[in-house]
């Protein structure tokens, strides 16, 4: 079976994973849309409470996904993990700080004693909230509009600019990919409280806001889109010189790869209809459709990013230092044994899967603010 | 680990990491411990059906959730700074040290996570039985975890089970299971975990000693004693065999660090174990640096070399021994000529990357076959390949003082908790425990100790392995991204506010919730 396995299949596999992942770590952060909400969403202090418990249950899903993605990133394409962290600072470190005040803002807000008063945590979570999506979108459209950095012999990175990151936020298609993610974020987030907490007057609430965030996330990942299939991407020829510029690039990869433009189609039917049986039909299972829509269209860009010769981390300054799934890679070894690894994630899959069932076959309701001891 | 405080990159970025570790590791040994007492604890509720273990079950699960929020938030700067501020290195090492933090994720991460969430909320929702698979879960992902980044850890004190790929100018995993099985990993992340659940053994002793003195809370005061002095006392002495261990690899594999962690400087035969020393200078140098001399010390006569090689007329190498080489049958290789090891190798690299881009396809086949393909120069040369960045032999020492008094710190400290654990079992044991108060403000006041201790274990590790960040292969001068010092020092200061605010809230919950006592829990319920 081995033998069989080339070096290249294993490329494109850990490109898939990384994809996955991207696509659970975007679902997930319907955490981070419910709690930019927090102040703005609730009547009342229940539905405050009730807001952040149905958040704060899943908040480590989230932050567990987004260490797997780093870790698996640093594990399968290295190169990327030391090129990006390592060259566009500023952002991953803003990036970081969001999620540390997310953490420990959960557990503290509501313990007596926390010193800085329960009002400062949840400015931590509303923080995390809007920034996460933000600045993971914005650095995420980088795959695509490119980065302004060169590798020199031994790959070590040279960044192009002082802002070390900083300037993406000078883009329009960045800055429009990053509040996408957020719309989409606080529409999932939405769609779970709707879900989850036994409410009429928080879910006439959601059900309102909802209309308003679906429609941003749809005008700015549109703009993103149309931009995107426009533009011109760099593609590796395999031969001299390596690396080109080709116009159209990105409407190429779906072209010649129908069936991931099959299933990038059918993540956003399943992202609109979670949304329209929400809205039209008074429906509280639309998270479950625009939650697997969500993982399905991120999984697809992130193919199209990657797949069909693309350079998924293109430099603007220097193409022959752009990024690949081919020269970015871990070794034949390290990616086979990775692989093997790989074979349990249905298997971690499978017990989320059951004990989030078990967690959430109650819904949230105010009297359980009243009698449970471990409350956030 | 910090030793200097200049504006240079390399020393802000040294700081920035130490920082973040150093932080990190007060909150994670605690969960380590703390999750398998809790799961210890609720095991004997389910059992026993008695409401009260319940409410002692949940009173440390309380403290847990406060220090676990903190830990996880801690710990996922930790992974991306190793991109951020070492991005050299990720790319050298990636393709070995990614695959452990990978699993990390996958296999442990994700457990600990799902089951934390049933475990907290869980109690009215699910069955007895699945909620206590759950705490039992939780503590087999947070000791899973640590596994995984101690063999990376460890892998950067012995690099095994890989080959460098010059084409990629990189090292690759050649052997998944040499990584895993490095003899350093076994005996530290055994060393490891088991002070973790030292340490949350004393927290849980001090603790409950606390109720004791406060004339409050016995029933549960003196249940979480025995619980956690039978505990802490099987780790603490599982603790010394696995330190007993881990000195024996280093003594092979970081002969520098061990002299260090000894201020051993001259090799002889009989080397004594110091049990208790103080350092003073002693106006000698070894190059620039100066040599420490003993102010005051007990020895055991013979002991070192005895740990070392089985019998007491082992020749244990000193620290002038490893840098100016023994030429006699002990055939011990100067730092020097492990300068000139390196630089060959690095040159011969040079020419073969300068080769590729000028696409010399001759000269490519011939230096790979005669070097690279060539197990000699990898054994004799690129073995050194991280040496050629030194600039004096000298510079391969670390901070003597600071391994030295790190050690033996960790190791007095030890050998008084076991004392302590044995106290705790004969006091509970004859049932006297809450008349001696001068035992109980003992057993109260060693909790900080516990913590230093901890932090002493790896201050010895990480600041004894200096200059190097993977033992002779790269320096930390060559592993750090190329960002500006200020940007660094700006982020520093950031992280060290906010650690340190988030620090001051943490405690301060944990000691109102202490205050509160148990009863706050059922009260509510």
């Amino acid at each position: 079976m081995t033998t069989m396995i080339s070096y290249v299949f294993l490329q494109h596999y850990w490109w898939m994973i990384i994809s996955l992942l991207a696509g659970l770590l975007v679902f997930l952060m319907f955490v981070q849309g419910g709690q930019s909400m927090i102040f703005s969403l609730p009547g009342n202090e229940t539905q405050k409470k009730m807001i952040v418990n149905a958040m704060g249950r899943k908040w480590e899903f989230t932050f567990t996904t987004l260490v797997t993605f780093g870790g698996a990133f640093f594990a399968s394409f290295p190169l990327f993990y030391a090129t990006s962290f390592g060259g566009a600072y500023w952002v991953w470190i803003a990036i970081l700080f969001s999620f540390l005040i997310q953490a420990v803002a959960y557990e503290y807000r509501s313990k007596p004693a926390n010193v800085f008063g329960q009002k400062t945590f949840d400015i931590f979570l509303l923080l995390n909230g809007a920034l996460g999506p933000f600045l993971i979108g914005t650095a995420v459209a980088t795959f695509f509009t490119g980065s302004n950095f060169s590798l020199d012999y031994m790959n070590s990175v040279k960044w192009g600019t002082g802002w070390h990151g900083l300037e993406a936020l000078l883009d329009t298609r960045n800055i429009a990919l990053g509040l996408a993610v957020l719309f989409l974020a606080r529409t999932n987030g939405l769609l779970y409280i709707l879900n989850t907490v036994d409410d009429n007057d928080l879910s006439a609430r959601s059900v309102k806001r909802l209309v308003l965030n679906a429609v941003c996330f749809l005008v700015f990942f549109l703009f993103f889109l149309i931009t995107l299939m426009l533009s011109a991407g760099l593609t590796f020829t395999g031969g001299t010189p390596g690396i080109v510029v080709e116009h159209y690039k990105y409407l190429h990869n779906f072209l010649h790869m129908p069936a991931v433009f099959i299933i990038f189609l059918a993540g956003v039917i399943a992202v609109l209809a979670g949304i329209g049986i929400t809205i039209f039909k008074g429906s509280r299972k639309g998270i479950w459709y625009t939650g697997a829509g969500t993982i399905v269209t991120v999984f697809a860009l992130f193919l199209v990013a990657g797949f069909n010769n693309s350079t998924f981390y293109p430099s603007v300054s220097n193409f022959g230092s752009s990024l690949t799934i081919y020269n970015a890679s871990s070794s034949y070894f390290t990616l086979k044994t990775m692989m093997y690894v790989s074979f349990i994630i249905p298997f971690v899959a499978a017990y989320i899967w059951y004990a989030w069932k078990e967690i959430n076959k109650k819904k949230i309701t105010s009297e359980e603010m009243n009698e449970v001891d471990h409350l956030y | 680990m910090i030793e200097h405080f200049d504006m240079s990159l390399v020393d802000w970025s040294r700081a920035q990491f130490a920082l973040t570790a150093i932080y990190h590791w007060i909150f994670v040994p605690l969960t380590l411990g703390l999750s398998f007492l809790i799961a210890i604890m609720e095991t004997i509720y389910v059992r026993t059906g008695n409401e009260e273990w319940k409410r002692l079950t949940r009173f440390w699960m309380t403290l847990f959730g406060i220090n676990f929020a903190i830990g996880i938030a801690t710990g996922i700067i930790l992974e991306f700074e190793f991109g951020t501020n070492w991005s050299n290195y990720s790319w050298f090492v990636g393709d070995i040290f990614g695959t452990p933090l990978a699993i990390e994720g996958i296999l442990a991460f994700f457990l600990e996570s799902t089951f934390v969430a049933v475990m907290f909320f869980g109690w009215n929702k699910v069955s007895k039985k699945f909620h206590l698979t759950s705490t039992w879960l939780v503590a087999v992902g947070a000791n899973l975890s640590a596994l995984w980044i101690l063999v990376a850890n460890a892998w950067m004190q012995n690099p095994v089970g890989m080959t460098f790929n010059p084409d990629t100018a990189r090292n690759e995993m050649v052997s998944f299971w040499a990584v895993l099985f490095n003899p350093v990993a076994v005996d530290k992340f055994l060393h490891t975990i088991f002070s973790g659940f030292l340490l949350a053994s004393i927290f849980v002793l001090g603790i409950s000693t606390w109720f004791l003195l406060k004339k409050r809370e016995g029933w549960i005061a003196k249940r979480s004693i025995l619980i956690a002095a039978i505990f802490g006392l099987i780790s603490s002495l599982t603790v010394v065999f696995t330190g007993d261990n881990s000195a024996k690899t280093i003594s092979s594999v970081q002969p520098v660090k061990f002299a260090a962690m000894e201020a051993h400087y001259y090799g002889s035969e009989n080397v004594g174990l110091t049990a208790f020393g103080v350092l003073k200078r002693s106006g000698k140098k070894i190059g620039d640096k100066e040599i420490m001399d003993f102010a005051f010390r007990i020895r055991i006569p013979g002991f070192l070399s005895i740990m070392t090689g089985g019998d007491k007329n082992t020749y244990v190498p000193g620290i002038e021994d490893l840098v100016y080489g023994k030429e006699d049958s002990r055939q011990i290789l100067s730092v020097a000529d492990k300068i000139r090891q390196g630089v060959f190798a690095r040159d011969v690299l040079n020419h073969y990357k300068k080769a590729i881009m000028v696409n010399d396809t001759g000269q490519i086949r011939v230096i790979k076959n005669e070097y690279f393909q060539d197990k000699k120069f990898l054994n004799e040369n690129f073995r050194y390949f991280g040496y050629a960045s030194l600039m004096k032999p000298e510079d391969a020492v670390p901070n003597v003082a600071l391994s030295f008094y790190s050690f033996h710190l960790m190791v007095i400290l030890g050998f008084f908790f076991i004392l302590l654990f044995i106290v705790s079992v004969f006091l509970l044991m004859k049932g006297s425990i809450a008349k001696h108060r001068w035992f109980l403000w003992i057993a109260l006041l060693s909790i900080p100790l516990a913590y230093i201790a901890s932090e002493a274990g790896w201050v010895l590790a990480e600041a004894g392995r200096q200059p190097w960040i993977i033992q002779d292969l790269m320096p930390v001068t060559r592993a750090v991204s190329q960002i500006s010092a200020s940007s660094v020092m700006t982020t520093f200061i950031l992280f060290a506010i906010l650690f340190t605010a988030l620090l001051i809230a943490e405690v301060s919950i944990m000691l109102r919730q202490i205050n509160t006592g148990p009863k706050h829990s059922e009260d509510k319920l």
